[in-house]
């Protein structure tokens, strides 16, 4: 796909930011320097990949959906429905349509999708990407993230989650990237934010995706790499060394982005033209 | 700020060479054609004026209300100083001014006007804004009360649409009364147009979003008002500026019925329904203007010549008409009446009434001294069937010696037509003895004509619903 060559290439520029450079970085940050000291390695090697070329549902060999409003609204007092009806989530002119409705069902006065490769996708390391539009307004709340596959038998935190890209509707000019774990959860998550200068999310496509590794987690939007978290970040045991599948939603409402209000435009819909997982 | 000057020069000599060029050659302007440019540059005020900015203070302001200010500034090393008036200040009422750039900019490579500004107290700036060039105002966008406070804070007014403002004059303006009375100082520094990339989400609207309905007749013209542009900023917040007519592209789904042209006037030229909408910058406008045009208007019959001691005259072209306070009073809670003297049709002014239960007409200033007079004349047509339990209740009110309502002076009277006297879609010429108010028993604080569709024998339900109204006054 037309993205991916010229991508790969802006990846191959990161990559010059290599291990060598670790050292002098972290002295730079210890001076007081804010950049972010990078380690990253080379995931190149295409092993999953949905590009939402056929129109209709969702490719159902990959894609699972979330139904109803969870257990208190998802862990997170959020107030849409999920569902699994075309107007919430389908497949057209190449995107992957996820679309918030206004509506009365099922005693939610909101409506959504939430898709998840559990059971049908997941991996240990790697790079996970997507490239999506995303939606703005008070209240809502789109996110492509990861849950560690054994999270029936081992629950959250302790399964481990890593958002790679979540956004408040009302701060559209900002993203953030995060990992939860055993006692470094919820409020308490390992987080960090990334605010483009002169553009917005809503308003054109931007990448979002992890370079995942043994004892790291890059995140990345489009060409700038903004953090990496180690296990000498996490104030807990380091989870991320087992298998995690993808999850893509768009809540609305909910503890982190607080209630839609009367400006609050809808329908809102999140468009999403491609996952992509490396190795 | 109803006293701005707005001296009428125009870009006529302009456009008159645009168009001489664009007839003579009757071609297809090439691909390789370029315009001439205007100078692109951002700055309006940085330290100083930039490029060939000038200061023109509206007339009835404080003329020399802005002074540049070297000791108060957000940046550098000058900022643009305020000096709102008190109430009563000899040298001005309002501090207003424009600030144009004569040779024009081009605008369109930015998204946003961007200042800080910080007062001397809390205010709200009754309009900030640009686009006001003392001509044609075409690109005019105004941020109606913006509040300020004591700390520099940065101010985004963003372009409605860019790819109209490739010459433009107005690069800024303001206009600020005093604040409960008082006078302050407010300071304006950095003030430039920006290309910001976060101005986004762009929801324009005409008639305030509202889809409206009107009735109609040919000839009948109509300004479409309520014209903004809401943006999404980086912060969240929405922003809502008033802006010019221009900026919108309006259309009318039956320009048999209904035309509008480029300032968003609505003309009725066919009987039939029209839709009036609008685009701006290739988004659709929330709100709808619908004409619902009854076709040609009939004239109430012109009323006689009479000397003037022997007419007072409320409302009609025929005469001259007493000071009038209002056609609508809007009394709350009870009243559920709409309309008023809003109809212009070929230059006849007509009252049109909707959802009428109870409306008046109130002239208390002064009041009018009627004893004289033995007649009431007015021209009714009701605009719907007439039902067997119709009645139009026509009232007068005076309020006695004291000339306002209560004080227990007043006296009124009332003249009911049951639905014998009334007929459909026509005029219905009324000529009321006085006598015949029942209760009227004083008429010289005349102040109120009432009509009523509503009253106990309706059990309180309004029997008619939609009447124009023309040629009320009292002769002999």
């Amino acid at each position: 796909m037309r993205m991916n060559k010229s991508y790969t290439s802006k990846i191959n520029r990161l990559i010059l930011v290599g291990s060598n450079l670790v050292l002098v970085m972290l002295s730079f940050s210890f001076l007081g320097c804010t950049d972010d000291a990078q380690k990253v390695v080379n995931l190149n090697t295409l092993v999953m990949q949905d590009e939402f070329d056929k129109q209709g549902a969702p490719n159902t060999a990959l894609w699972n959906y979330n139904i109803g409003n969870g257990q208190n609204g998802w862990g997170n007092s959020e107030l849409q429905y999920y569902t699994d009806r075309s107007k919430n989530a389908t497949v057209q002119n190449g995107y992957l349509i996820i679309s918030a409705l206004k509506e009365s069902y099922n005693g939610s006065a909101y409506t959504s999708a939430r898709l998840l490769t559990k059971g049908k996708f997941d991996q240990k390391y790697g790079r996970f990407e997507t490239r999506i539009k995303l939606p703005w307004g008070q209240g809502i709340w789109p996110a492509f993230w990861m849950l560690g596959a054994d999270i029936d038998t081992n629950p959250w935190p302790a399964a481990g989650e890593i958002d790679i890209m979540e956004l408040r509707g009302q701060n559209p000019t900002t993203i953030l990237g995060t990992v939860h774990g055993p006692g470094y959860s919820g409020g308490q998550s390992i987080s960090k934010s990334y605010t483009l200068k002169n553009g917005r999310f809503d308003t054109e496509f931007h990448v979002f995706g992890i370079e995942w590794g043994p004892e790291y987690v890059n995140f990345y939007v489009d060409n700038v790499l903004y953090n990496q978290i180690t296990p000498a970040d996490v104030t807990g045991e380091w989870v991320f060394n087992k298998p995690f599948f993808i999850l893509i939603n768009l809540a609305v409402g909910g503890n982190f982005v607080g209630s839609p209000n009367d400006e609050t435009v809808f329908p809102q819909t999140m468009l999403v033209d491609y996952v992509r997982v490396y190795k | 700020m109803k006293n701005m000057r707005t001296n009428n020069f125009t870009l006529a000599i302009f456009l008159g060479f645009m168009l001489a060029v664009l007839s003579d050659c009757q071609r297809n302007l090439s691909d390789d054609v370029e315009f001439a440019k205007y100078p692109n540059t951002p700055g309006v005020f940085i330290d100083g004026f930039v490029g060939g900015l000038q200061y023109f203070p509206f007339a009835g302001s404080k003329l020399n209300a802005f002074t540049v200010d070297t000791e108060t500034r957000y940046a550098g090393t000058a900022s643009m100083r305020i000096d709102v008036p008190n109430v009563g200040d000899a040298s001005g009422a309002y501090a207003g001014a424009i600030f144009p750039d004569n040779g024009g900019r081009d605008l369109s490579d930015f998204d946003a006007l961007t200042f800080w500004a910080k007062a001397t107290q809390s205010g709200t700036i009754n309009e900030i804004g640009f686009g006001n060039d003392f001509g044609e105002n075409k690109h005019m966008v105004t941020l109606n009360n913006m509040r300020i406070n004591t700390t520099w804070t940065k101010y985004i007014i963003p372009l409605p649409d860019p790819s109209q403002l490739s010459f433009e004059k107005g690069l800024f303006y303001y206009a600020e009364g005093p604040e409960n009375g008082n006078g302050y100082t407010f300071w304006i520094d950095e003030l430039k147009f920006e290309k910001l990339g976060t101005v986004a989400q762009p929801r324009p609207a005409i008639l305030s979003g509202e889809d409206k309905t009107e009735t109609s007749f040919i000839g009948v013209n109509t300004s479409i008002g309520g014209l903004t542009q809401t943006f999404n900023l980086a912060s969240g917040q929405n922003l809502t500026v008033s802006v010019a007519p221009s900026y919108f592209t309006f259309t009318s789904s039956n320009v048999e019925v209904a035309r509008v042209n480029e300032q968003g006037v609505v003309s009725v030229v066919g009987a039939g329904t029209a839709k009036i909408t609008a685009i701006l910058g290739g988004v659709k406008a929330k709100g709808s203007l619908t004409i619902q045009s009854l076709g040609q208007f009939t004239k109430a019959p012109t009323p006689p010549a009479r000397n003037a001691a022997d007419v007072i005259s409320v409302f009609s072209n025929a005469y001259t008409n007493i000071p009038v306070d209002f056609y609508n009073g809007f009394f709350a809670p009870y009243q559920t009446t709409l309309g008023g003297a809003d109809l212009t049709i070929n230059g006849d002014n007509i009252i049109q009434y909707t959802q009428l239960n109870f409306v008046a007409t109130e002239f208390k200033n002064p009041t009018v001294n009627a004893s004289q007079m033995t007649h009431l004349h007015v021209d009714i047509q009701i605009r719907e069937a007439i039902d067997p339990s119709d009645f139009i209740t026509i009232q007068l009110g005076d309020f006695g010696t004291n000339g306002a309502f209560g004080g227990g002076d007043d006296k009124s009277g009332d003249y009911k037509i049951l639905s014998a006297g009334l007929s459909s879609n026509q005029w219905i010429s009324l000529d009321i003895p006085l006598a015949s108010f029942t209760g009227l028993t004083n008429r010289s604080n005349l102040a109120q004509i009432f009509f009523i569709s509503s009253d106990a024998t309706s059990n309180n339900t309004p029997t008619i619903s939609t009447i124009l109204v023309d040629n009320m006054y009292f002769y002999k």
